[in-house]
């Protein structure tokens, strides 16, 4: 499987997912800077966390603008895997490739701790590799993760099964609406979600639970 | 010619840090606040349109970049 990572300005998770995708499998990603306007030919587009432009504006606004962003928008046209993390899930939203937006945690705090995910929906290639409502573990670190959207969108992406991952066992961090963490678009290729899966793929890490994810994009496991 | 944008939450969207900032009010001793919404406002020095494109332009600059119309209204000032 052939991925690129974009970073951009103030990306610092780029790395972590460069690695973690070279362990799950076994070929290491392209890097891509953000100034460039078109992508190579891959089957997975990576925006990594961190804060792109110091989060000025708001989380990922600036970020969603950028010249290359045109290129992923297309790539995700065409039926190209893209994913967000963190950041990566804001500029997503504001680039309007994801329904709903990311605000400031409802505890108005920085979070930066472990916490559990549900996996609510298996259909995607991101998800498929996880067993229905398989409950893991899996870091966040930030500051504006409360998800939100309105009621009707709430209702569309609910309805059909855009819902990817939700906070589990109370460990909601930032207020989600739906204790949502990890969303779809309506085709299912495109994934935007604010915990960090490529911070626990080795043991030395702590766990391996994010690997499954990555597993699943890689195609090397179907769950029963 | 300069602008003033402002650009609000919307109805029904939470605002954890003007409901912080209401706490802070009440703490002072500020006696008969009610709710409190944080924004944000920008000054645009603009040159070379007219007052009407300007204000298209600024609309403009509101769809695409300067709110996000999820959760945000704008309103477009020229001062």
């Amino acid at each position: 499987m052939k991925s690129a990572v974009i970073t951009f300005p103030g990306s610092n998770r780029e790395r972590d997912m460069m690695k973690a995708l070279e362990l799950v499998t076994g070929k290491a990603p392209l890097s891509v800077w953000h100034t460039e306007t078109s992508l190579p030919d891959v089957d997975l587009v990576v925006l990594p966390g961190g804060f792109s432009y110091g989060d000025y504006l708001r989380a990922g606004a600036i970020a969603a603008r950028s010249p290359v962003m045109d290129a992923v928008r297309d790539a995700a046209s065409r039926g190209v895997l893209v994913l967000g993390v963190c950041n990566g899930f804001q500029m997503l939203t504001e680039a309007g490739l994801l329904p709903g937006a990311l605000m400031r945690n409802a505890g108005l705090t920085f979070v930066c701790r472990e916490v559990k995910l549900q996996t609510v929906n298996r259909t995607s290639a991101f998800t498929r590799a996880f067993t229905q409502g398989q409950v893991w573990r899996c870091p966040v670190a930030h500051h504006d993760g409360n998800y939100f959207a309105d009621a009707e969108t709430l209702a569309r992406i609910e309805g059909e099964g855009q819902v990817a991952f939700r906070y589990a066992d109370g460990t909601n961090p930032n207020g989600s609406v739906n204790h949502i963490a990890g969303v779809l678009n309506a085709r299912g290729n495109v994934l935007g979600m604010m915990p960090h899966p490529e911070n626990l793929v080795e043991p030395l890490q702590g766990g391996i639970d994010g690997r499954t994810l990555f597993e699943g994009v890689a195609g090397l496991t179907e769950a029963a | 010619m300069k602008a003033r944008v402002t650009v609000t939450l919307k109805n029904g969207v939470l605002d954890p840090q003007g409901k912080a900032i209401e706490g802070g009010l009440a703490a002072l001793g500020f006696a008969g606040v009610g709710h409190v919404r944080q924004g944000k406002v920008f000054d645009i020095e603009l040159s070379g349109r007219s007052a009407e494109q300007a204000r298209a332009d600024l609309a403009e600059m509101c769809e695409k970049l300067l709110a996000n119309t999820v959760i945000e209204n704008y309103a477009i000032e020229i001062v």
